[in-house]
């Protein structure tokens, strides 16, 4: 399953409930101000370990609109929109934390 | 036509937004179409079925009764989680009493709010074809 | 694949419909097809055709209207026909059933009802929200 958050951590609690509901094979792609949440910062640890294993995305074009791109921490994947078509593609049901 | 899991996720209270009473109006209209529909309440979503929800003193609709009719409709998975109510001061007790008549067991009333862990809730969620967020 | 959108916001408030169209752009261009989008909440707002933004800002009316399948097919664009009266967004036919003059719904989008968003979620391999 594919989880997509569109909110930055400090503004709302969407990818701590996605994290606290995520199944073991399912991936996070950060859109909007999702990606936010991407860079080296103090809430990082929400999604460190889940990134290890490769499972969470960013969209480029949200992380270079907000000039973070320098700052993605280790073990985000980038997608662009082809890609985002594809990760729908690949994993099923999308769930979206709107 | 086929049948699909319809989940419908509600993560915000009621009356704050528009989102909660038209998340309503989609289930009632679901219903028609016979799919295996479940509701998930997580978050803020909580404080849609709780009691005594007055609308009185903001000129709004009070359409918490709405949930009442679910039964009716064959909608009787109602997921709260226990986390998002736990961490809000409230618990099962606060709760509309929603129930359904179930055909298959002599027409028995049962519960169909059922309040699960947020482990519970990842395992059913990742059996659902369909998720709509609200 | 048959891919359906679901838009919850309305355009330049929020960047849903922005999002959601550069996904379905992508989309058909990967040859998935779009079977449908549908348009809830203030998402509605999408299909007025009285939008006008600044000269130098992107018509995100226009881009929906204009967006195509591969073979150039149009995409079926549905207002959600409550959530619509409840914004004042009415076509030809909501206008004079209620006694009103006028319309605004541009006329690549059509208005109905709920049970569309339940068919393309039943019909399609795959459904994406966009919202707030």
């Amino acid at each position: 399953m594919l989880h997509t958050v569109n909110k930055s951590s400090f503004e709302r609690n969407s990818l701590q409930s996605c994290v606290n509901t995520i199944d073991d094979s399912s991936v996070i792609l950060l859109i909007e101000d999702g990606v936010i949440s991407c860079t080296n910062n103090a809430n990082l640890p929400m999604i460190a370990s889940l990134a290890a294993e490769g499972r969470v995305y960013a969209l480029q074009g949200d992380v270079d609109a907000r000039g973070v791109s320098s700052k993605v921490a280790d073990n985000i994947k980038l997608v662009d929109y082809a890609g985002f078509v594809d990760l729908v593609v690949e994993h099923g049901a999308t769930v979206s934390w709107v | 036509m086929s049948t699909k899991k319809f989940m419908y996720l509600n993560r915000k209270s009621s009356y704050g937004t528009v989102y909660a009473i038209e998340s309503l109006e989609v289930v009632l209209i679901a219903a028609a179409f016979e799919q295996d529909v479940s509701l998930a309440f997580i978050d803020d979503g909580v404080f849609q079925i709780i009691n005594d929800q007055n609308t009185d003193g903001i000129g709004m609709k009070n359409f918490s009764k709405t949930f009442h009719a679910l039964g009716d409709y064959d909608i009787n998975k109602l997921y709260v989680s226990r986390e998002s109510l736990e961490e809000r001061g409230l618990n099962e007790g606060d709760i509309m009493p929603l129930v359904y008549e179930d055909e298959d067991d002599d027409w028995k009333e049962k519960p169909s709010v059922r309040v699960i862990s947020n482990a519970e809730l990842s395992k059913i969620m990742s059996e659902q074809d369909v998720c709509l967020s609200f | 694949m048959k891919i359906s959108i679901q838009i919850n916001e309305g355009p330049y408030q929020h960047q849903a419909s922005d999002t959601a169209y550069q996904f379905a752009k992508a989309a058909i261009e990967k040859g998935h097809e779009i079977f449908r989008v549908f348009f809830y909440h203030d998402g509605v707002n999408n299909a007025s055709r009285f939008t006008i933004p600044p000269q130098d800002d992107r018509n995100i009316v226009k881009l929906w209207a204009d967006l195509r399948q591969s073979d150039g097919s149009d995409i079926d664009k549905v207002v959600c026909v409550a959530a619509a009266l409840r914004r004042g967004m009415l076509d030809e036919s909501e206008s004079s059933k209620n006694g009103l003059e006028g319309n605004n719904i541009h006329p690549s989008f059509r208005i109905s009802g709920l049970g569309q968003l339940i068919e393309a979620g039943i019909q399609s391999d795959r459904l994406v929200v966009f919202g707030d």
